[in-house]
């Protein structure tokens, strides 16, 4: 044991003990509280920023550091407990030879996402592999299993693992350049090609928003209502603030130079940035406080003039609709926000001839982002303008909103995105935007603001939670005939994306099959719960649970295998979808169905051979199918790219795409690189500045891909075809860009541009290539008919699972992931994408359930560890999509939808119960065996 | 600004506990307890301003020590020093619990005696100490004093721990040398979770395979985990391969589970049985490793 020089009087004098230790290998010395957390000296006083904080109070893992060689959260180690320690940080593995391999093997493997959690991923591994450079799996799930990721599912960070050894003594491999060949044959497309943006990722350097600020910057608080609804009266706020030194000034509604509400939907403005006089939900923010960082972490909300008087509150859909049930927002009486509506057919003659017919009433609840970065970011006010620096998915819409709330013209408001880590829908929303501009705006001086998890937790939008009852049915040969639901969804307090998921839900929730029949309805309800916002799927996930389970009872019903059903109902390309519209091209899912087939055959007689042990844990099979519409539903959802040679011979990609760790910066300038032809190495960037960047819209709906990866390509191909026209040269020439001249060859002939000598714009631009797409749509009518989307994704999974018939416990052996995608830009991507949705679907299938009040940390609400994801098989069906680049399609939200209705369908193949209810937690699990087995 | 004292010896963290005169202490091992509370308060803008007693200097709190008398086991111990002390088979359970607490980082830093007292109802380590029959040795100026655990451990986060008192070590009497164990966890997950039922039994039997000793602990399915002293009466002179199908429901009477975010209390109740049952014929079986 250390045993520390310092008696106890020495260290207790004022708090501060003089700490000296080795960091990386150098000598500091601290004249931090001993009480500090490590995680804040390293992040604050000695600018190690590598280091993240995602919880606080090692729930997740991402503070870890190692301490005499051996892993910890940095953030619950006092720093008095480090003195003559050796703390080893990621800003110093890349010194050690471990290091740099896990490094250069975490970027082959694309084992980074949004890089958030990479820090302590590349930590974790280190302290393993210092002890074994080889290790097992089982021995590598232990040592990883105390840090939590949301993008990745985890598996591609094992491979990296397990696989880092054989970059030991190579030399950094640098990037491959991949060169484009002649003829329009891509290169670049369809490459495993490592993240463009992963270097700073793996090194830890990466600056997210609670990694810098202005050296003069306030720290804002939030002060947030404890109370699912309450009355409140402020008192003497100026009293409070001169009391405090420090502390600069309370914040307000009526301190809101501009409107003090915002909400993604222009006539749905609905949420305060401050409340007045009444809250709708736990964790809405009443005032912020703003000041020095020790002044205003110090506050107590015991001395804040603040007086809360709780009023009933309605918890649930069921009790928003209830008779005499208030009204939460004046001008929704009934407090029904939203219907949607998708009808075609004649739903109840499709019933009467139906020779099968199932119904169930489903239940979902709220589940939370979980990213592992809290929001975080600052303002700073320049002049007339605002610039803001924060996580965000949605960089244009932020400055629309930031702009409203401070009355000021779009182009005064300058959004600079910080690398997002992790939204997942999450940060489609303003969060502390709206806040950090009106306290910078007033005050005219930076102000800076971190979310503590719990912050993050209770404040943040949510899935919706949904109450689904439906009814299918099919002919005797088993062809559906109709399909008829009514989906209620708790949108929460705040319309959010509510009317977004009221919606898609009608078009999507008869799932990827033909139904002549249909009868699709939905409704967003306000209740007093947390924001319902945007998370991956849109209430797509919560209706596939529905449609997807009953499917199963009519095959059963008609005595078909359950994947014969699926691939008998399969739409197909030239059938017409329930909203009317004609599939052209690329509905592969029949595809997706038949690549299963061997799959699904090898795994049920598995199952079968491992139930007849009629032991206590029986094996189930279950398949879930999917489509998901990319875009916007029915309305324009443009992307605008611009890539130019500058007169010193830089090519630039100006691309306002967010990478939120999918991977769109990589992606798209493939496409880019292989419509251009010059190297994807050649690209310098410019992301995601609204000052400087075209609008490409929001990171959501798995648009970018397909949005603006057309809009990219159209971009590099329009420089392109104005290189040819300046050299007289053909479609084929291949390109070359050396210094500032530009070769361009074509059957012998080579032409060149010296870029030094053209006329230039003003950021020295010389020559430039502008590219736009919007999907072509048709908006929906009353009945739901139109063009919602100009393409779908489809896919189907498999799950195998072993249910403990006992405990009701369930073990993922494996799932068997088939996707259409149109066409694989990246296959590593790609497959990440799949690997992080079918983890995001387990645990809404099997863990997750935010409980405000409850649940609102990382502690109690569990999101799938290292140890519960799966092997994962994955079959890429690449059907091509005309409209598509390269023929491209999303898979962002397509890879989480058919996960829990998977899972679900073993868990029944398994037990012969069918869990209607997610998530399926072992007493609820045991509760249905229980009833079956007749058990009291 | 509150205080940070960190004595390097036992007598003068003593000395300051019972100095703290009114203002209380908050002793301070691993800290893995400690910071998220101060975490959580935070948040709500309830400032976390206690003296800290930080003990992780104090060299008599750490190690471990085993002879042929029995074991003593520094309260300061980590669990994974815990995990790769050299201890006979009946430490075998809280081997395996200190494997399943949290995740690597806080089994290298969390501590037993942190465990101990911050008394949490499905806190992993208390089943398999309660099992071995574990005593805490509770030092003040005042003296020192030893208590039965289950006496030390009263219910939710309330210990017999005086306002002057330092836990200092856990004594595990000698155990038979056929004392074998076993530590089942049951969670939603694999990792990080806190346990919904654990259940510790170390059973030593005789030559002829019947059972001399039966200790049964039970966590989270009450206030603080307990022993199941009418089961283990119950098993005493039962051949080892017979145990697990003597255990009947009404042997985990004195359970009284609660329903909460994790499970029902019908659930507890019924998992508690099952892993008692499991944990019998696994013993009986062989000695091994295995997750509910």
């Amino acid at each position: 044991m250390n045993i520390h020089d310092r008696s106890a009087l020495t260290a207790s004098a004022d708090g501060t003990d003089g700490i000296t230790f080795r960091l990386n290998g150098a000598d500091v010395a601290l004249d931090d509280a001993s009480d500090s957390r490590l995680s804040e000296v390293l992040r604050t006083s000695l600018g190690a920023t590598g280091t993240k904080v995602g919880c606080d109070a090692g729930d997740c893992g991402a503070c870890t550091v190692l301490i005499d060689e051996a892993q910890a959260c940095a953030c619950l180690v006092p720093v008095g407990q480090i003195a003559g320690r050796d703390v080893l940080t990621v800003e110093g593995l890349a010194q050690t030879a471990i290091g740099a391999a896990l490094q250069q093997a975490f970027q082959a493997h694309g084992a980074a996402q949004c890089g958030i959690c990479t820090p302590s991923m590349l930590m974790a591994a280190y302290d393993l592999l210092r002890r074994n450079p080889q290790p097992g799996e089982r021995e590598t799930l232990d040592a990883l299993g105390g840090v939590l990721c949301r993008c990745t599912g985890y598996l591609k960070i094992v491979e990296a693992v397990r696989d880092a050894h054989r970059f030991f003594d190579e030399p950094a491999e640098p990037q491959r350049a991949l060169s484009p060949l002649v003829g329009g044959e891509c290169a670049s497309i369809g490459s495993r090609l490592a993240r463009l943006d992963g270097a700073p990722k793996v090194a830890g350097s990466e600056r997210y928003g609670a990694d810098s600020a202005p050296d003069d910057a306030l720290w804002l608080r939030a002060i947030r209502c404890p109370h699912p609804r309450a009355r409140f009266t402020l008192g003497d706020l100026e009293a409070f603030v001169a009391a405090r030194p420090g502390l600069v000034r309370v914040f307000t509604a009526q301190d809101v130079p501009g409107e003090n509400s915002f909400g993604i939907y222009p006539h749905l403005k609905d949420q305060p940035v401050f409340s007045i006089a009444e809250t709708r939900y736990r964790g809405e923010c009443v005032l912020a406080v703003v000041g020095e960082k020790e002044a205003v972490e110090r506050l107590s909300i015991d001395d804040m003039p603040i007086a809360w008087e709780p009023l009933p509150a309605m918890v649930g859909s069921a009790a928003a609709l209830a008779e005499g049930a208030f009204t939460l927002h004046d001008f929704v009486p009934d407090n029904v926000l939203t219907r949607g509506r998708v009808e075609r057919g004649d739903v109840e003659a499709g019933f009467a001839q139906a020779a099968h017919v199932a119904h169930g009433a489903f239940e979902t609840g709220f589940v939370e982002h979980a990213y592992i970065e809290p929001e975080a970011g600052y303002a700073k006010r320049i002049g007339d303008t605002i610039e803001i620096f924060a996580c965000t998915q949605a960089p244009y819409m932020d400055r629309d909103e930031v702009a409203r709330v401070l009355g000021l013209p779009l182009e005064s408001v300058r959004i600079l995105p910080s690398p997002c880590g992790g939204g997942f829908g999450g940060k489609l929303d303003v969060s502390l935007q709206p806040m950090l501009a009106v306290a910078a705006w007033v005050l005219d001086r930076p102000v800076r603001c971190i979310f503590s998890r719990i912050e993050s937790m209770i404040s943040s939008t949510k899935r919706h939670p949904s109450s689904i009852q439906a009814k299918a049915a099919c002919d005797a040969a088993g062809r559906l005939v109709a399909y008829a639901m009514a989906g209620d969804f708790d949108t929460g307090a705040y319309a959010s994306w509510g009317p977004t998921v009221a919606g898609r839900v009608p078009v999507h929730a008869t799932g990827p099959y033909k139904v002549p029949h249909v009868r699709n309805l939905s409704r967003a309800i306000y209740t007093n719960g947390p924001p319902s916002g945007a998370f991956r799927g849109f209430g797509v996930p919560q209706a596939a649970l529905a449609q997807e389970s009953l499917f199963d009872d009519l095959a059963a019903a008609a005595g078909l295998d359950r994947l014969e059903f699926r691939l008998i109902n399969a739409i197909r390309a030239g059938d017409t979808t329930p909203s009317g519209q004609r599939l052209e091209a690329s509905a592969g899912l029949a595809e997706c169905l038949e690549a299963l087939k061997p799959h699904w055959q090898r795994l049920l007689a598995d199952a079968a051979a491992f139930n007849a042990l009629e032991g206590r844990t029986r094996r189930g099979v279950g398949i879930g199918c999917m489509w998901y519409g990319i875009g916007n539903t029915g309305m324009s959802n443009p992307s605008t790219m611009r890539v130019t040679l500058s007169r010193d011979g830089r090519l630039t990609f100006w691309n306002g795409a967010v990478d939120i760790g999918q991977g769109s910066t990589t992606v798209l300038t493939q496409i880019a690189a292989d419509a251009l032809g010059l190297p994807v190495d050649r690209f310098d960037f410019v992301l995601g500045d609204t000052a400087l960047t075209f609008d490409a819209g929001k990171t959501s709906a798995s648009r970018q891909t397909f949005v603006s990866g057309r809009a990219a390509e159209a971009a590099a191909a329009a420089l392109r075809a104005e290189i040819l026209r300046l050299t007289n040269a053909g479609p084929s020439a291949r390109l070359a860009l050396e210094g500032t001249s530009v070769t361009v060859a074509e059957n012998g002939v080579v032409a060149h541009i010296d870029l030094a000598a053209l006329p230039a714009q003003a950021d020295g631009t010389v020559l430039e290539g502008i590219g736009s797409f919007d999907p072509p749509t048709v908006p929906l009518d009353a009945m739901g008919q139109g063009v919602p989307y100009a393409t779908y994704g489809f896919a189907a999974q498999i799950a195998s699972l072993d249910v403990d018939l006992d405990l009701g416990t369930i073990r993922l052996n494996r799932i068997v992931a088939a996707h259409d995608v149109g066409r694989a830009i990246n296959p590593m991507l790609v497959e990440g994408q799949i690997h992080g949705g079918i983890a995001q679907g387990i645990g809404l299938a099997l863990m997750e359930e935010y409980l405000p009040g409850r649940t609102e940390n990382l502690h109690d609400y569990l999101i799938p560890t290292v140890g519960d994801v799966p092997p994962i098989d994955i079959i890429l069906v690449e059907d091509p999509e005309p409209l598509g680049p390269s023929g491209a399609k999303g898979i962002g939200e397509p890879a989480l939808v058919p996960t829990a209705p998977a899972i679900l369908g073993a868990i029944r193949h398994a037990t012969g119960v069918t869990p209607r209810q997610v998530p399926v937690l072992p007493h609820r699990l045991w509760e249905l065996l229980r009833a079956k087995e007749g058990r009291s | 600004m509150a205080r940070y004292l960190r004595p390097t010896t036992l007598d003068e963290a003593l000395a300051l506990r019972a100095q703290a005169g009114g203002v209380p202490l908050t002793p301070l091992a691993g800290g893995t307890d400690v910071y998220p509370v101060r975490t959580h308060r935070s948040a709500w803008f309830q400032p976390f301003d206690r003296d800290m007693l930080d003990l992780g200097a104090v060299p008599e709190l750490s190690g471990v020590r085993h002879d042929a008398a029995g074991t003593r086991i520094g309260a300061g111990t980590t669990w994974s020093a815990i995990a790769e002390a050299a201890l006979p088979p009946a430490f075998d359970a809280l081997k395996q619990a200190s494997r399943q607490v949290g995740g690597v980082q806080i089994q290298n830093r969390g501590t037993i005696g942190g465990n101990l007292c911050n008394a949490s109802p499905a806190a992993d380590g208390v089943p398999p100490l309660l099992a071995l029959d574990a005593q805490v040795e509770l030092a003040s100026l005042r003296g020192r004093r030893r208590l039965p655990l289950a006496d030390f451990v009263l219910g939710n986060r309330r210990t017999a721990l005086a306002p002057d008192e330092i836990l200092v070590a856990i004594h595990v009497p000698a155990q038979p040398e056929s004392a074998r164990s076993i530590f089942l966890k049951l969670g939603a997950r694999a990792y990080l979770v806190i346990s919904i039922a654990s259940v510790a039994a170390v059973v030593a039997t005789d030559d002829t395979g019947k059972v001399t000793d039966a200790c049964i602990a039970v966590g989270a399915c009450s206030a603080a985990p307990r022993r199941l002293p009418t089961l283990e009466a119950k098993l005493v002179g039962r051949p080892a391969g017979d145990l697990a199908a003597l255990v009947q429901p009404e042997d985990l009477a004195a359970l009284s589970p609660i329903d909460d975010v994790r499970a029902s209390a019908a659930y507890r109740r019924d998992a508690a049985l099952v892993l008692v049952r499991r944990a019998l014929a696994q013993l009986a079986d062989k000695p091994m490793e295995v997750a509910a």
